[in-house]
């Protein structure tokens, strides 16, 4: 979008905050690879028996997504961290759009998998106990859910890079106004807010329906609803959730509010936990609360947007201290809306990872629980301390202001296969 | 008809190959690096391998997803089985993945992060050893599934494998500085080339040895008539290529010991192939037993058969790119 702007209009500031963004950039991807290392062999070390059962069906499609981050990582992503001169404006263009193509098809095929487990179709069930493709792949991908988590996530994270930028954008802003880099930031990431956030909102109860058609329970959870409702049922805005006595304790309720939303009629009946066997119920807990999170997030993301838009309205945009402070407080909200929306939809369709046909518990690793748990200190450890080395250096970097003139990366294409211009971004270290 | 479980057996192979071949080296880079002079001579180091690296990892990646779609029952026995060496590896990998970057970003915790480097390089191989070692040995399958315990995988052997191993990378490593470098550091390179390569041709005689005692299968394979026909040119070629080997070493050849030492690994690749084919878990479970539906091989080949020739030879054009010397400022 940036290089868009770039090439369109010639205005360098666009091309300047490419730049600046480009190098943050390089250094998450970094981090993203390892970790995604990690993440295809914990399938089969904790999750073997789901594995072997659900191998012949998720197994190729995880397996196409490896083979398109492969080729993106190895081909796009180093022409354009590092060819823009070797390669011209336009092809060099290029390469950005395939490098972000690229990463949708590799959210696609994750988000395939994630849908299949939710609402499975298009399998058959092998007298071994595996699931096998059926003879259409299209069912298996396209299956009910695939289609609206596919779009709230993709969205999610357009606005969670929107907020990020803007969160940038205004914390330099608040410093020195007329930082033309900090400016434009934060100007296109208001816009992105105040446009996109709404269709969020909207995607999302798209998604929200989808989910109560196919898996009720998990909106039970999110909602609250102990109880069947028989004659409209009230939106539950907070309280605190007791399930030992099976009620919202402390509720402040807007009556037959949730019928309307769900059902589109006051008075529609809808159907509590009471309706679902006790064993195949999700923890309501946890699924309330990360929901409350997620909406109370989104709409303040909706709210800044709109916000911004009357202040730049009024010619206010820059010099609105509340906004801008505002922004600031609101630059990870992205990040932990997307956390506590894969909380509800994770936690939410418990205790199956396929849904309703294999449980969580079934699902593991013939392993004791003190190489579970001894595994899993590990990784906390290591983790906290790569990702917090990691997160401290992005908000260095994050923390000095845009400069009329951002440092290229180097010309020659010396790091094309890998993503660790490091020594390059120390100063010419590159020959 | 054309069996397609042999053929992802093949893609399979092909992908630990790709991977022995280029992760070995760089993985070595980080084993020797305690051993490497503070400042040029580590930084020259890094940068001979910082352009490759991460796509080396990659095809470990692609043998876990690969080895997942099409074996998936292999992937549910072999992981849990080796699950603390499986961990150690990808933690190791993490840790030195990340030192690649933080080391040049953060010059006051660069000590630091060298450390984590070298020992993230070293547990990562060791335990990649250590799990060759456990899958060679045996593994109990119950069922349709890991029957052992938690520490099945360690034995004498698996940790045998594990040391070889870090001294094969080591010389690979040393190798590839002897190839990439100039005048102290390659000078220290040979010396290095000249103790590890003896080291790493008796480490392979005992795993050779060791392992004939584990199976019956094993044994009849490489030792009885007619099979040895087949089995003996193996151990004769790595003899042939170890005194090659220190020929080139002796008049200081700088590209031949690289791929001499890549020639050693080849024949080690062969010796396991001809050990366990055509099983998959060693004695245990089949590639066939083991293999996914028709219908999963058929999708998965469409994009394996486009994809994978597309990434060796992007691979192989930038090795091209980056082939010459470097020197602590990069590549020339």
């Amino acid at each position: 979008m940036l290089e868009l702007l770039h090439l369109r209009t010639g205005k360098p500031v666009y091309d300047n905050l490419y730049r600046y963004w480009l190098r943050i950039f390089s250094v998450v991807f970094a981090m993203g690879v390892v970790s995604g290392l990690v993440m295809s062999y914990q399938f089969g070390t904790n999750w073997a028996v789901f594995s072997d059962k659900a191998g012949p069906v998720i197994g190729p499609l995880m397996a196409y997504e490896v083979l398109t981050a492969f080729f993106l990582e190895a081909g796009f992503l180093g022409v354009m961290l590092f060819g823009r001169d070797k390669v011209g404006p336009r092809l060099h263009f290029t390469a950005t759009l395939a490098v972000a193509v690229g990463t949708f098809i590799s959210a696609f095929w994750i988000i395939a998998v994630n849908s299949w487990m939710q609402t499975p179709t298009g399998y058959e069930l092998s007298p071994n106990g595996q699931f096998l493709p059926g003879p259409s792949w299209a069912a298996i991908i396209f299956n009910p859910s695939m289609a609206y988590r596919l779009v709230h996530t993709v969205i999610a994270a357009y606005l969670t890079t929107a907020f990020a930028v803007g969160g940038v954008g205004a914390w330099h802003l608040l410093k020195d106004r007329d930082n033309p880099g900090a400016r434009t930031m934060f100007s296109m990431a208001m816009w992105m807010a105040a446009l996109v956030a709404p269709v969020q909102i909207l995607a999302g109860d798209a998604h929200g329906l989808n989910t109560l058609e196919y898996q009720p329970a998990k909106v039970m959870a999110m909602e609250g609803h102990y109880q069947s409702h028989p004659n409209g049922a009230p939106l539950i805005l907070f309280g605190i959730p007791n399930s030992k006595e099976r009620r919202i304790d402390y509720a402040v309720e807007i009556p037959k509010a949730s019928s309307l939303i769900l059902r589109h009629d006051a008075n529609a009946p809808l159907a509590g936990l009471d309706t679902i066997a006790l064993a195949d119920q999700p923890p309501v807990g946890i699924v309330f609360w990360a929901f409350r999170i997620m909406v109370g997030l989104g709409f303040s993301m909706a709210g800044l947007g709109l916000l911004s838009l009357f202040l730049r309205w009024r010619g206010k945009l820059y010099d609105h201290r509340l906004l801008l402070r505002f922004a600031v407080l609101m630059g990870p909200a992205g990040f932990i809306a997307v956390l506590a929306g894969w909380t509800v939809t994770e936690v939410g369709r418990q205790p199956f990872t396929i849904y309703h046909l294999l449980r969580t518990a079934q699902s593991v690793s013939p392993l004791g629980a003190p190489a579970v748990a001894a595994s899993l200190v590990a990784f906390a450890v290591t983790y906290f301390t790569v990702f917090g080395f990691g997160i401290w250096y992005l908000l260095r970097m994050m923390a000095k202001p845009p400069e009329a003139h951002e440092p290229a990366l180097p010309n020659d294409p010396t790091r094309t296969a890998g993503v660790t211009p490091a020594p390059a971004l120390l100063g010419g270290t590159e020959t | 008809m054309i069996d397609l479980t042999v053929i992802w057996a093949g893609i399979i192979a092909v992908a630990i190959v790709a991977y022995v071949v280029l992760d070995g080296f760089d993985l070595g880079i980080g084993i020797l690096f305690p051993r490497l002079d503070v400042g040029p001579e580590r930084d020259t180091a890094m940068n001979s391998v910082a352009p490759v690296w991460d796509g080396n990892e990659t095809w470990l990646v692609l043998g876990g997803g690969g080895l997942l779609a099409a074996f998936p029952l292999a992937y549910a026995i072999v992981l849990p089985a080796l699950y603390a060496p499986i961990i150690a590896m990808m933690l190791g990998l993490v840790l030195r993945g990340v030192a690649f970057e933080f080391r040049w970003r953060d010059p006051a915790h660069r000590a630091a992060w060298d450390v984590a480097f070298a020992a993230g390089s070293t547990i990562a191989t060791f335990a990649q050893g250590v799990a060759l070692g456990a899958l060679l040995q045996g593994i109990t399958v119950t069922g349709r599934a890991y029957g052992g315990g938690w520490w099945e995988w360690l034995s004498p052997f698996s940790l045998l494998t594990g040391f070889s191993l870090v001294i094969g990378y080591a010389l690979l490593g040393a190798c590839w500085l002897i190839w990439k470098s100039e005048h102290g550091l390659q000078d220290k390179a040979f010396r290095y080339a000249a103790w590890l390569a003896p080291a790493l041709l008796l480490a392979i005689a005992a795993v050779s040895l060791a392992t004939l005692t584990l199976e019956q299968q094993y044994y009849l394979r490489w030792i009885r008539y007619p099979g040895i026909l087949l089995t003996a040119p193996v151990p004769l070629a790595t003899a042939a290529i170890g005194v090659l080997f220190f020929r080139a070493i002796k008049q200081r050849r700088e590209a031949q010991p690289f791929f001499l030492a890549l020639a050693l690994f080849g024949l080690c690749i062969a010796g396991l192939g001809i050990s366990i084919w055509p099983d998959v878990i060693p004695a245990r479970v089949t590639i066939w037993q083991a293999a996914a539906p028709y219908r999963s091989q058929v999708f998965m080949l469409v994009g394996a058969v486009i994809m994978v020739p597309v990434i060796l030879a992007y691979t192989a054009w930038a090795y091209w790119v980056f082939r010459g010397k470097v020197d602590a400022a990069g590549y020339h």
